[in-house]
């Protein structure tokens, strides 16, 4: 018989501890073939940040670094210009990445440091409990603002795979979503173009990708499946905001 | 036999450090400390190393924290204000036990504060700074040949301890220029940097990181750090004593106001008064045996420094009841710096109280 699926041999065989309905073990999957497809695993150094997905290590098969919260491209900036053979990347979260981060993603960004960045926007601070992130959409309740987000107030939630495309040192920048088969096959095609870009040498590469978290949505996992299509995608809209040719 | 140079301070940290064979700077501009990434800016391209002028100074931290995750020598330099924001990239390097150097040519403050010679970043430095409860070796350079030298052994330490390291100088020892002798000494035996990442080719993974979650494992982490810290302890004290043996009055001072000390001790011995000067060099371990045996001998200490009171703390822990500590500060301003012929009048003192 033909074996058609797989896990992907960058990510060992062990169960994550991502609640249930989550999209970090989906984007997980994603990485790893990525790394797969390009035969990078062996010398790939991974950047953990703060947030749901500290455990990086414990599910891919690669060796890591932990970076203090938001500072992870600062600390792969570091690692990469020590060590240029390597590949590196970092997977960080929204209130990792677009809030206590923006300095150092911006700037490592606009260096054009050749790295790529995995950003899950799930629109929370997820492990800390659901308070309000950057990307929290207008009217979004969360437990730090309870009636819900106030643009005069809180500001407008910030769309980072944009703001990424106007800096010159990236090379790459998309965004992508998990909610559905045809949505993960696009970001399966996304995230491995962006790793290539750094294969290749071609710079800064940033694939944002719109995540669901139930827990702290209050919702069943299908509802917050949905509500990523729903509310999610018309306002961070889809698709590669830049992309440099060779 | 190398020549000798009539270098500033700083830049002979710098040199230091590619005699040590660093190779990757990561830093942000702050007075009194610039022409250390001034001189490596220059000098690192050449030797095919890099210099990165970071976003800001957690930027600079987090840069070292990646580079010295991959086993490279790496360092970087600020002062007060900058090392205040590097505290928490130094308490995640001391958690996560990587090797580093970090230079503060300190300011005075607290806040903005001035670019004067000051001392004020004393417990700041030997007590933590950042989150956690953890040391780090701090080193005390009264003379651009020691700028030189400590920085070499504090490239050592860092990786025999597999811990970051600060030499903690001022504007005096970072800004004055006179004769270094740029000797590299053969290093220390150093362990191989088996934890470092690298890529895992077909070996074991590798993990650097400071969160330890399972049952016991934190709690066994701290306990072996504090065994490190009490192994530098014994192992890593180094302290200068002058004119020590019969004195009735140990003075004691680190950095630059311990130079202004003794020309003051000098001058007091020509009085025929019986002082004498001691100086440590490591602030962390504080090197409390010899100070205690120093200080037992004469009974009397008499603490100098640039702030209103930090390190005559671990003089008065170091000491306990062998003998009586007294303290003379001057806390940083313009001009604040003491002559020696001010403290040789609170030598005069004090000796007069240890005669009574
Ligand atoms: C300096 C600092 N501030 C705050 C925290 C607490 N903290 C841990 S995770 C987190 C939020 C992470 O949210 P996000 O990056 O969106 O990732 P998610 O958990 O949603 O995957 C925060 C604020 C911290 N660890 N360090
Ligand atoms: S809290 Fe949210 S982001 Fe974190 S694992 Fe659970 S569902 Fe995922």
């Amino acid at each position: 018989m033909q074996q058609v699926f797989k896990r992907p041999q960058s990510l060992k065989d062990v169960q994550t501890h991502f609640c249930p309905g989550c999209h970090h073990g989906t984007i997980h999957r994603l990485v790893a073939d990525a790394m797969d497809l390009h035969g990078v695993q062996e010398r790939t150094i991974g950047v953990a940040s703060v947030g749901c997905s500290v455990f990086l290590y414990g599910y891919f098969d690669i060796d890591v670094v932990e970076a203090p919260h938001g500072r992870a491209p600062a600390v792969a900036t570091g690692v990469k210009r020590a060590k240029p053979g390597n590949f590196v990347f970092t997977y960080q979260g929204d209130g990792d990445l677009a809030a206590i981060g923006t300095a150092e993603i911006i700037h490592a960004a606009n260096r054009g440091e050749d790295i790529t960045v995995i950003f899950v926007n799930n629109t929370t601070y997820g492990m800390t409990g659901g308070q309000m992130a950057p990307t929290t959409l207008v009217g979004q309740k969360t437990s730090t603002s309870p009636y819900g987000r106030d643009k005069s107030k809180d500001g407008s939630p910030i769309k980072m795979a944009e703001l990424m495309a106007q800096l010159g040192g990236v090379a790459y920048s998309a965004r992508v979503a998990v909610d559905s088969p045809k949505h993960v096959l696009e970001a399966k095609k996304v995230i491995r173009e962006a790793f290539g870009y750094q294969v290749q040498g071609k710079g800064f590469s940033f694939v944002e990708v719109l995540s669901a978290c139930p827990t702290n949505w209050g919702m069943n996992p299908l509802k917050a499946n949905a509500r990523v299509g729903e509310e999610m995608i018309p306002y961070f809209q889809l698709g590669v905001f830049k992309k440099e040719e060779a | 036999m190398s020549k000798r140079l009539f270098v500033k301070g700083n830049e002979a940290a710098a040199m230091g450090a590619v005699a040590a064979g660093c190779r990757y700077y990561f830093g942000y501009p702050i007075t009194p400390q610039s022409d250390i990434p001034e001189y490596l800016s220059r000098e690192l391209p050449k030797l095919n190393g890099e210099f990165i002028q970071a976003e800001s100074e957690i930027g600079a931290i987090n840069m070292l924290l990646g580079a010295s995750a991959t086993g490279v020598r790496a360092m970087t330099s600020s002062s007060s204000p900058g090392i205040s924001l590097k505290q928490e990239g130094i308490s995640y390097m001391a958690g996560a036990e990587l090797p580093g150097v970090i230079i503060n040519i300190s300011r005075s403050g607290p806040g903005l504060g001035g670019i004067d010679a000051s001392q004020s970043d004393y417990f700041q430095s030997v007590k933590g700074g950042g989150h956690g409860g953890y040391h780090i070796p701090v080193l005390a350079p009264n003379s651009v040949q020691e700028m030189y030298d400590l920085t070499l052994h504090a490239f050592d330490l860092a990786d025999l301890y597999r811990t970051p390291v600060m030499i903690l100088g001022d504007s005096v020892v970072g800004q004055m220029k006179e004769a270094l002798v740029p000797n590299p000494r053969p290093v220390r035996e150093l362990p191989e940097k088996g934890w470092a990442v690298r890529g895992k080719g077909s070996e074991e993974q590798r993990v650097v990181k400071s969160l330890f979650l399972g049952d016991g494992e934190l709690e066994a982490h701290n306990w072996r750090l504090h065994a490190k810290y009490q192994v530098m302890k014994e192992k890593e004290c180094i302290s200068e004593e002058f004119e020590t043996a019969d004195a009735k009055l140990i003075v004691t001072g680190f950095g630059s106001v311990s130079r202004i000390a003794q020309t003051a001790v000098a001058m007091a011995r020509e009085e025929g008064l019986k002082v004498g000067l001691f100086r440590p060099v490591t602030l962390f371990p504080f090197p409390e045996k010899a100070l205690a045996e120093a200080a037992g001998r004469a009974g009397r200490v008499l603490v100098i420094e640039l702030n209103t009171g930090q390190m005559v703390e671990d003089v008065r822990l170091s000491v306990g009841a062998a003998a009586q500590v007294s303290f003379y500060g001057r806390p940083p301003g313009a001009g604040s710096l003491p002559s020696p012929e001010e403290l040789l009048d609170v030598i005069r003192k004090n000796y007069d109280q240890a005669a009574k």
